[in-house]
Order: structure tokens, then C-alpha cells, then sequence
């Protein structure tokens, strides 16, 4: 039985934030890339449900699928990728979806890349590229389109939005290029958000301000969110709920604010430890050995963490685990029942 | 964020170059094979020739191929097959002239304006601009009103009007790896200008390099072909397929085509072959820079 | 009291109008350790490439190990000699390397620029240099592409090092890695400085890597200092409104982050 039915299952503890209306069912999603000739897996069997108006933060670092995750859900996988499991969006399955749909879909699914520059047509006005799909796809009027364009130009902090919209991206520091894809992305008015690591090319004071105009407009919107990020506290900050990915795999979801003391999986717990403290010069981190594996690299009948895990016995060698229910989250740490309260300690009980 | 890496790998050294031509595929490898031919030819024409190009007998003028002479005599009675073989010589040592002097000044000037930058940059490139607006064939017959006619002069003019172009594109090759934070990094550890570029720079962009020299060859020899055909060049009674092209053309207008034919057939195989490896090897190029 | 062996006064840079740099003061004691903080635009970096002679200052002075290096040096001789002095370590692990070259090759070859050794004495130092930094035989005859981020920045910390510098700038050396890396190079780096007695000036708009790394930091913003100290003392009570901001921008358990006023003037476009 896959996570997301046990999850939904009467009996089972409730989710941790979890809204009754699922708005993206995602169920063993498996993605398969062409790489040098041979197919390769990306990702393996993820399972992640978003309520209506959630926000879900998605973690991990290089390999670990996090990003593949969000393009399989908006359908923007390389050409000759496979993709197996279900993709679920307002319970309509979102890879069965052709032409005028999958359109429509895309007014409903927004999404915000990493880096605004590689995503905006250099030679065409901001202003352009803003109304581009209302005008096309939702047959608006110019002048109308370009009245809501303003308007969210001021929900995102810039005020003088017309002229704003006669400049051309090199006019714009990267910070205020990422505002007004933000606010690109909400002129369809979408239901659902991805963002792709949408801070991390920016400074951290313009990081602080993006996402709080994010937080402000997800509620004004009542938007859900999947964001992505290699940073475990910015996720935790931000998401009600945060998915910890390791070598293409979901290892935990957790409610964010129990994220931290109540860790349920020991590559969580790993992570926020590896990070330096900015309140606290340690002597010496606690560095894990080793280096993230990728998701073809996970070993197909073991745990993916077990060769750096300070935890690992003989039963994480003996099967991959699955994702199994602990405490209104989800692990996929065998042990994760005995190990609770001490994940993050070298030494085993 | 970057992919876990590659199982490691250890190094060869330097991809020996066939490993290199077998990897642009079928179409690569046909090429290869038939340059080499041309080149073998060019080496080895005189020896394989049956007969002398130079001497014939013009009763036999035109006459098509028998026994001892395979593809029969040209316009004025000599060994046709002889004449293409020995002709190899001057169709393939031009083009080989104008690459080399190309690529050699081209990179010398690419890479020393992607290097100092500023002000010798824009004056290289604006140098180089104005010597563009100048087709090859222009130059040479300007050569061949100051210098005379013959291959050394149209080779040399060739290579005038061919290094802005390669110049051009080197430079952009240079100027990237230049931005390179290696390159920045041995600057710090206090590599002189020029080891850097020798080492580091030209190596980086040797694909490149090789990919240009080999499309170059290919218009090189066109270019030189006509030259020759234009009486500018090789000069009759040389066998040149350029000049033998130009000599036989009576021929065609006479229903004896084989001679003009079989020598412009043997210049557009050649050429492309020249091109269809230049295209493979450049994209290949491209491709290695990750 | 300790000799300082970076000793950077009034520098400054200026590109056409701007003022990238303005008026800076540095000093670092020997076997020390200094953050410079700073977002984009705060002129940090162009302060690094000045100091190790990639740009060249408008105004100032930057004295090294006792010598004067304001000025680009006039000889490759001279460039070399400075090159001992001090090395840098930058933040792209994948154009920090020459594609072409083993790590082997790489580190020798900075170790025939400044030594007269034999090759049997350059493969032993190439050996103990890539033990220091934790690479094992196997990774020294790879090429670049072969190898991780972390582990390609390792590589060119040991071929900093090669030069046997007294002063390592780390140009956001860190930034770039996955976290577990970044905590492991670190510690690496730790390490080395308790070995070797480097001192460090460390690039970077992380201010927990910081606080792991330094014990002095100094704050710019727009090309000038807002404010210095210890590292600690300027983290844990900010006295400058952009330190302040900059040190509440940073998640961290319990954080939630404060739009400002509308976005002003000056955020047009970018700044190098």
C-alpha cells in the first residue's frame, strides 16, 4: 500500500498539516532519464500529497531528485524521459493531459526557477513576457491584462509598475527579476506553486524579502506551495509540512515545526547538524562521510544511507525500506521508532 | 548544484587522435578514410603513376579509357589517371599552405587579443575586420598582378583572406577559457603569460583548432582550384585538378567530358570529405566543453 | 604584539563612475583568521582579487608579509614571489581546474613554478599535500571531470597550498558545496590552519560559515565597512542597521521572514 493511501486511511494519525482536500496526489512517481545512452532512474517511487493552500518544502541536496520532482509534476521532464506512478492534480491525472487541457493546467500550476535570466526572453519587454499567457491562453484584453500585471507588481513590492513594464530583464537586478517572475507566475491566478530553489541565487536579505511577499500572497491566495531548497532551515521556516529527499528517494515528511527537535530520519538529523551554527562557533561540525549518492547510485536492496549512517545494523542492508507512518509523519528509516530523540548522536543506544 | 560524478576515471593520455575520428561516426570515419587516401596519393603520386603526366601524344587526344590507360587521355594526349595522381600533389599541398599559415597566425592573434584584452584587442579585431570585407579570391588575383602567378602566391593570399575568419572564431574560444577561474588561478601562482597560454589555453582549445583547420582545408581547396582554373594559380603543363579542369574544358563542349569531369570529381569528393569531418570534429568540440 | 601579515590601508577601486571599493581598512595578525561579509555589489570580492593582484587598486596600499603588492607586479619573477605570499582558493569548483590536467599534474605544476626540485621530491610533496587534504592515489591521477565539487575544491586548496602561502583567501571557496560537503572542507580547513599556522581571509555572505571559520570580521555594504570586530561579538550584537538586517535575514528554527518598505530606487541594475 503506498504512503499516501496509508496516510489517507482511517485509523492512521492524522498528517501533520495536512488539509483533508488534497489538491496534487503524487504516488510512486518514478522518472527515468536518457543519460549517454542508457536509461537512468532519477527517482524512485515518491509519494507526496499538498492540501489546498499548504505549503510543502521539498529537501535535499545534489542528486537527490528534488528538482526532477517538480518538473515531472509540471510536465517539464527532458525529452525521453519516462515516467511511471500517478500525478494526481484536483484528482485528474496530470500526465494523461494534452493540448487545450494541459494548457489550462499550466494556468493552474505555476512555477519559479532558480534563475530568472535563463527563463525570460532577453529581447522582449517585461511587460510582454508578464501578460504573454493571459492574452494567449485565457483571451484577455490587453489593457486588462496589463492592469493585473501592475496590480501584482505592487503585491510583490514594486510600485511603479507601468514603467516597469516597458524595461527589458537587463534593466533588473536579478532580485527584482525573481519578484516579477513571482508575480508572473500569479497572474493566472494558479492554485498551485513549484518553486525551484527560487532564493538561492539572490542574497540573503533579498531571500528574506521574497519570501515573505511569497508567504504574504500564498495567503492572500490561498496558493499552495511545493518549495524546493537545499536549505533545511529555509524550508522549515517557510512550509507547514517539509519532505526530506536523499538519492531520488522521499526519506521523511514531517511537520515543519517538529522538523528540527523530532527529526525521523538520521540523514535529517545529519543534515541539520552539518550546518554551522550562527549562534554557536562549534570546534569541529559533524561532517558526514562520504558525499550524497545520486539516485541511480541507491542500491536496490538496501537502504540508500546506510553506508554513512552512524545507525545502520544489519536490518538496513536487507531490503529498501518503504516509507512507513511514524507519529503523523512519514520515514523511511527502519529504526526510526527506536531512534527517535537521539537521530542526530554518533553513538547507537 | 552539480550530479554525483562519473566512477572515476583515470586519465589517457591524450586521446590519440583516432579514438578521436572514430568517435564523429560513419559518416566521420568515411571521410577519414578518403582524405587519407588523397593524402597517400599526394605523397605517393608519382610512384603509383602508370605513365609521365607531362609527356603525350595528341593523337590520342580525348581518347576514351583501353588497356594501360584506364580512364583514357586528356585534351592533349597525356595519361589522364597519371595526371590525377601526380596532381594530388600541388591540390592537396596548397590548401595544406594556406591552413597551416592560418591557423598558426590566427591563433597567435586569438589568443594574444583574448590574453591582454583593452586596447590591443580592439585594435587586433578591428585590423582583423577590415582584411574580412577582402574575398579570397579578390586578394589572390591582386597577388598575382604584384607577385605573378603561380601556387605560392595564390597560397599566401588565400591565408590573408582565411585568418580574420579563423581569428575570429579562436578568439572567441580563447576569451572564454581565459574567464576560466583556472586561468585566474595560475595567474595568482605567478605562470608567466605565455606558459599559460601554451599549456593551458591552446590545449583547451585544441578540438577546436583542428576542427576549424579541417573545414579550412575544404574551402581552401575550392578557392585554389579556381585560382588555378583562372590561369592564377598552378600553371600548365603542371597537372593541377584546378588547372586540368580549366585545360579540359573544350573537352565538354566536344562530348569528351571524362577529363574536366573526373578531375572536378576528385576535388568535390575531397572537399567533402574535408567538410563532413570538420563538421563532425566541431561538433565534437562543442560538445566536450561539458 | 603579533606582526600583522596583511595589512591593507584607504583601499580603493574604482570602474569608470562606480566605486566598487571605498576606502578600506584590513588588518590581519599572523596565524589569524578574518571574515569579509558582504551581499552582491559590496565590493568583496573585487577587495580578494586586489589583494592577490587580479585587479589593481585606484588608491591604497596592501602590504603582504612585510612587502608592498599595491602595485601589479612588474616581472613574472616577481609575480611568482608573490605568489608565495599569498594564494586563493575561488568558489567554482568546476572552472578552478584545468579540464585537461590530472590532479597530479595540476599540483606539480605549481610546484615546479616555485620549487627547484627533483621529480622523485615533487611526487613526495604532491603525496603528502594530497594526504593533507584528503585525497587518496586514485583521485590524484583523475581528471577534473571525474571527480565531485567537494572533492574538486579540495584539489585546489591542495594546489594553493602547493605554493606554501602564508595567507589563503577562501573567495566563497564553500559556497557552492552540498552542506554535508561544505561541513566536511570545513573541518578541512580547520584542520590546516591548526597544522600550518595559515592565516585565513574568508569571502562570504554565509554568516555561519563565518562564525565557524573566523575569529575577526569585517561588514561591507556598497563598497565600504558598516562595521568590524570580533566575529562573535558582531553576530550575537550587530550595532550597524545593515549588520542587523543581514544577521536577521538568516533562517533558523522559529524564524519567519519581514517584508520591508516598497523596493527603492538603486535596485536597477545589477552590480559588478
Amino acid at each position: 500500500m503506498s504512503a499516501a493511501r496509508m496516510a489517507r486511511h482511517p485509523g492512521a494519525a492524522p498528517f501533520d498539516g495536512g488539509a483533508t482536500t488534497s489538491l496534487l496526489e503524487v504516488e510512486d512517481l518514478v522518472v527515468d532519464l536518457p543519460v549517454e545512452g542508457a536509461m537512468r532512474r532519477v527517482l524512485h517511487e515518491g509519494s507526496l500529497s499538498i492540501g489546498a493552500g499548504e505549503a510543502v518544502g521539498l529537501v535535499g541536496e545534489s542528486g537527490s531528485g528534488k528538482s526532477m520532482t517538480a518538473r515531472a509534476i509540471d510536465r517539464l521532464l527532458p525529452p525521453g524521459a519516462a515516467v511511471g506512478g500517478s500525478i494526481r492534480f484536483d484528482r485528474k491525472s496530470v500526465m494523461a493531459l494534452t493540448g487545450a487541457a494541459l494548457r489550462r493546467f499550466r494556468g493552474e500550476v505555476a512555477m519559479i526557477f532558480q534563475d530568472p535570466r535563463a527563463h525570460i526572453n532577453p529581447v522582449r519587454r517585461i511587460g510582454d513576457f508578464m501578460t504573454e499567457a493571459l492574452r494567449s491562453v485565457q483571451n484577455v484584453p490587453d489593457a486588462e491584462a496589463e492592469r493585473r500585471a501592475v496590480g501584482l507588481l505592487e503585491s510583490v513590492g514594486i510600485q511603479d509598475g507601468r514603467r516597469r513594464l516597458r524595461q527589458y530583464p537587463h534593466e533588473l537586478s536579478g532580485g527584482l527579476l525573481q519578484r516579477v517572475m513571482i508575480a508572473t507566475a500569479l497572474l493566472t491566478q494558479p492554485r498551485l506553486l513549484l518553486a525551484d530553489e527560487p532564493t538561492t541565487a539572490v542574497d540573503v536579505t533579498t531571500q528574506a524579502e521574497v519570501m515573505a511577499i511569497l508567504d504574504d500572497l500564498r495567503r492572500e491566495f490561498r496558493l499552495a506551495m511545493l518549495f524546493i531548497t537545499h536549505n533545511l532551515e529555509l524550508a522549515a521556516a517557510v512550509c507547514d509540512r517539509t519532505a526530506v529527499m536523499y538519492a531520488g528517494q522521499i526519506v521523511e515528511v514531517r511537520a515543519s515545526s517538529r522538523l528540527h527537535d523530532d527529526p525521523l530520519h538520521p540523514y535529517t538529523a545529519a543534515l541539520a547538524a552539518a550546518r554551522p551554527d550562527i549562534a554557536v562557533t562549534a570546534n569541529r561540525l559533524v561532517a558526514i562521510p562520504g558525499r550524497p549518492l545520486s539516485a541511480f547510485e541507491a542500491p536496490p536492496d538496501a537502504c540508500a544511507f546506510a553506508a554513512r549512517c552512524p545507525h545502520v545494523r544489519d536490518q538496513c542492508l536487507e531490503r529498501r525500506p518503504a516509507l512507513i507512518e511514524l507519529d503523523g509523519g512519514l520515514t523511511r528509516c527502519v529504526r526510526a521508532e527506536e531512534l527517535r530523540g537521539h537521530m542526530g548522536s554518533e553513538e547507537a543506544p | 548544484m552539480s550530479t554525483a560524478p562519473l566512477p572515476i576515471a583515470t586519465a589517457r593520455r591524450r586521446r590519440s587522435g583516432l579514438v578521436f575520428v572514430r568517435a564523429t561516426g560513419p559518416a566521420g570515419i568515411t571521410s577519414a578514410v578518403v582524405i587519407g587516401a588523397a593524402m597517400l596519393v599526394a605523397v605517393l603520386g608519382p610512384t603509383l603513376a602508370p605513365e609521365t603526366p607531362y609527356l603525350g601524344q595528341l593523337s590520342y587526344s580525348y581518347v576514351g579509357p583501353t588497356a594501360g590507360h584506364p580512364l583514357g587521355f586528356d585534351g592533349q594526349g597525356r595519361d589522364l589517371l597519371s595526371r590525377l595522381l601526380v596532381g594530388a600533389r600541388t591540390s592537396m599541398l596548397g590548401p595544406l599552405g594556406v591552413v597551416l599559415i592560418c591557423i598558426l597566425v590566427g591563433t597567435l592573434l586569438a589568443v594574444s587579443a583574448a590574453w591582454r584584452r583593452g586596447s590591443y584587442d580592439a585594435f587586433v579585431s578591428s585590423g582583423l575586420d577590415v582584411l574580412f570585407a577582402f574575398p579570397g579570391i579578390l586578394l589572390a588575383i591582386l597577388a598575382a598582378t604584384v607577385f605573378g602567378v603561380g601556387l605560392a602566391a595564390a597560397t599566401l593570399a588565400l591565408a590573408v583572406a582565411y585568418t580574420p575568419y579563423v581569428a575570429r572564431v579562436l578568439r572567441g574560444a580563447a576569451l572564454r577559457e581565459r574567464s576560466q577561474q583556472y586561468v585566474a588561478a595560475l595567474e595568482v601562482q605567478g605562470a608567466s603569460a605565455v606558459s599559460i597560454c601554451l599549456r593551458h589555453l591552446i590545449p583547451n582549445m585544441l578540438p577546436l583548432i583542428v576542427a576549424q583547420a579541417t573545414i579550412l582545408f575544404g574551402y581552401a581547396m575550392v578557392d585554389l582550384a579556381a585560382i588555378s582554373f583562372l590561369g592564377l594559380g598552378v600553371q600548365p603543363p603542371n597537372p593541377d585538378w584546378g588547372v586540368m579542369i580549366s585545360e579540359n574544358q573544350s573537352g565538354v563542349v566536344q562530348g569528351y567530358p571524362l577529363s574536366a569531369l573526373a578531375a572536378g570529381i576528385c576535388i568535390v569528393l575531397v572537399v567533402v570529405a574535408f567538410n563532413i569531418l570538420g563538421e563532425r570534429l566541431y561538433e565534437q568540440a562543442q560538445a566536450e566543453r561539458r | 604584539m603579533t606582526e600583522s601579515i596583511l595589512q591593507i590601508e584607504g583601499l580603493r577601486k574604482e570602474f569608470g563612475d562606480l566605486v566598487a571599493v571605498d576606502d578600506i581598512d584590513v588588518t590581519v595578525r599572523e596565524g589569524g583568521s578574518i571574515a569579509i561579509v558582504g551581499e552582491s555589489g559590496s565590493g568583496k570580492t573585487t577587495v580578494a582579487k586586489m589583494i592577490v593582484g587580479l585587479e589593481r587598486p585606484t588608491a591604497g596600499s596592501i602590504h603582504a608579509c612585510g612587502r608592498d603588492r599595491s602595485t601589479p607586479a612588474r616581472s613574472t619573477a616577481e609575480r611568482r614571489r608573490r605568489g608565495r605570499e599569498v594564494q586563493i582558493v575561488f568558489q567554482d569548483p568546476y572552472t578552478s581546474l584545468d579540464p585537461r590536467q590530472t590532479v597530479e599534474r595540476t599540483i606539480d605544476e605549481v610546484l615546479r613554478l616555485h620549487h627547484g626540485w627533483d621529480v622523485d621530491r615533487r611526487r613526495a610533496r604532491v603525496l603528502e599535500l594530497a594526504e593533507l587534504v584528503g585525497l587518496d592515489a586514485r583521485q590524484l591521477r583523475a581528471l577534473p571531470r571525474a571527480l565531485s565539487g567537494g572533492q574538486r575544491q579540495r584539489v585546489a586548496i591542495a594546489r594553493a597550498l602547493a605554493a606554501e602561502p602564508r595567507i589563503l583567501i577562501l573567495d566563497e571557496s564553500v559556497a557552492a558545496l552540498d552542506v554535508s560537503i561544505q561541513a566536511q572542507v570545513l573541518n578541512l580547513l580547520a584542520d590546516i590552519r591548526d597544522e600550518t599556522g595559515i592565516s585565513y581571509v574568508l569571502i562570504s555572505h554565509d554568516l555561519a560559515v563565518v562564525r565557524q571559520l573566523t575569529e575577526e570580521t569585517v561588514v561591507m555594504w556598497r563598497g565600504r565597512v558598516v562595521e568590524r570586530g570580533p566575529t562573535a561579538r558582531v553576530l550575537d550584537n550587530p550595532q550597524d542597521e545593515y549588520t542587523k538586517r543581514l544577521r536577521a535575514s538568516v533562517p533558523r528554527p522559529g524564524w519567519k521572514p519581514r517584508r520591508r518598505a516598497h523596493v527603492g530606487v538603486g535596485e536597477e541594475t545589477e552590480e559588478r
